[in-house]
């Protein structure tokens, strides 16, 4: 990384620590985020054993591939099975489906591809007759690429499966299920690029609790953890960006009307929490033409997501941690994952089998 | 997933950057940018998009907010809760 944007100097850190000691609370607090890559930075840096006993940190439904409904996947493995091209981001390939996972499907001799961008996939769609679909997961900052290349009349043999959701609905919901107890929310950095504070402010003001945006540096999870504990001492609860340097109030506009333009609200399915209403995106009528559900023949299977004695339904909101689960670092491993959450690199599970929580693995 | 990074804009054409991650090369577009961008800029990327134009400046305007933090509890004086502490 350039070094103006590298925050990880052991100095500030432990004064960031201290600053965090002094404001912790004397009952246990729960902050949850819901982002892959915080907990990556959380574990990666062995954040958590910085914080004193009372604070605690989670990771929510934070991982779009671990939250991805067992629909979404059969409905690819069906479109890979009748001949298209199914291109994906790579983690994708592992999240069991009813039947088969993309890898599985692979096998059996279906044409699966990982890209790293739509823009791949789309560029690919012009160098063949075949059709190619992208399978299109992700938040709000992986949303207006999509819309991106679909208002750049992308070739007529490249369609879209949309499983697109928007975070700060969940958190909405998260916040009213039983058993969460949520104190505060670490907010996602690079969602809040795109989105701003509003839609924070819209969805969960209403419960008063602190929201602080954070970035991905070990500082700036460090500084956003003490904004968090700092509205807690004032008995505050408001949204507030803990990231200026990467997240404007208002957000990216420019992506906002990419979205906009392309998408609107639905209601879907996100594996572990069950169906919430305006938390996903599908396409406008004016884009039906690329939408790879209307092109190809997809039929719903049965999509039983219990998997027995694993508890990723728990840990996707934040009412576990992975060391709780029964299955974990025992019969499921990131070589032979049972559970969404270790299929995902993102996954709490997965990250916390390499670098561990509050104790080391 | 929604890793993003920040690279140093090399050229642009139209739509698209050349970038250079610390070595690096690759391309981004810049249709989800909303800030004007010129070579030898930083932007921040995700899947090959271009999403927020960084200035270095911030980086070091963070670290000022981060000690800004840390030095206004050192001064306060202890309360009930502060006793938590290390």
């Amino acid at each position: 990384m350039p070094r103006p944007f590298q925050l990880a100097d052991p100095k500030r850190a432990r004064q960031l620590a201290d600053a965090i000691a002094i404001l912790a609370p004397p009952t246990t607090f729960k902050i949850v985020h819901v982002c892959g890559t915080h907990e990556m930075a959380i574990a990666q840096h062995g954040l958590r054993r910085m914080l004193p006993d009372t604070v605690e940190v989670l990771e929510g439904p934070g991982c779009p591939v671990c939250v991805t409904p067992t629909a979404d996947i059969d409905a690819a493995v069906q479109i890979a099975e009748q001949g298209a091209i199914l291109c994906t981001f790579g983690d994708m390939t592992r999240v069991p489906g009813t039947r088969l996972t993309l890898e599985g499907a692979r096998s059996k001799g279906c044409d699966i591809r990982v890209v790293l961008s739509i823009s791949e996939a789309e560029k690919l769609a012009h160098k063949t007759d075949r059709d190619v679909v992208f399978f299109a997961v992700g938040f709000e900052t992986t949303t207006p690429m999509t819309a991106a290349v679909l208002l750049d009349d992308p070739p007529p043999n490249f369609s879209v499966l949309v499983s697109h959701k928007k975070i700060p609905e969940a958190m909405g919901v998260l916040l009213g299920l039983p058993g969460t107890n949520i104190g505060a929310y670490l907010a996602p950095g690079h969602v809040s690029t795109i989105l701003g504070l509003g839609p924070y402010q819209e969805h969960l003001a209403r419960f008063n609790i602190p929201v602080v945006v954070g970035g991905f540096e070990p500082l700036d999870i460090l500084y956003a953890i003490a904004l968090i504990l700092r509205q807690v001492r004032d008995g505050k609860g408001f949204a507030e960006n803990g990231y200026p340097r990467a997240v404007a109030d208002e957000g990216n506009v420019a992506a906002q009307a990419l979205i906009e333009m392309v998408f609107q609200s639905a209601e879907v399915g996100w594996r572990g929490i069950g169906n919430i209403p305006d938390s996903g995106m599908v396409l406008r009528s004016k884009f039906e033409r690329f939408d790879a559900r209307k092109r190809f023949d997809v039929k719903g299977e049965t999509g039983d997501e219990k998997i027995p004695g694993c508890r990723c339904a728990d840990v996707l909101t934040a009412r576990a941690v992975p060391a709780d689960c029964p299955l974990f670092g025992t019969r499921c491993t990131p070589l032979s994952p049972i559970g969404p959450c270790m299929v995902g690199t993102e996954g709490a599970c997965s990250i916390w089998f390499r670098y561990g929580g509050r104790e080391l693995p | 997933m929604c890793l993003a990074a920040p690279a140093k804009v090399i050229s642009i054409t139209d739509n698209e950057a050349v970038v250079d991650y610390n070595g690096v090369r690759a391309t981004a577009r810049l249709d989800t940018l909303t800030e004007p961008l010129a070579a030898g800029d930083y932007v921040l990327i995700h899947t090959g998009f271009a999403i927020r134009r960084l200035s270095p400046e911030d980086g070091e305007e963070t670290l000022k907010l981060f000690d800004e933090l840390a030095a206004s509890l050192d001064a306060e004086p202890s309360s009930d809760d502060s006793q938590q502490g290390s």
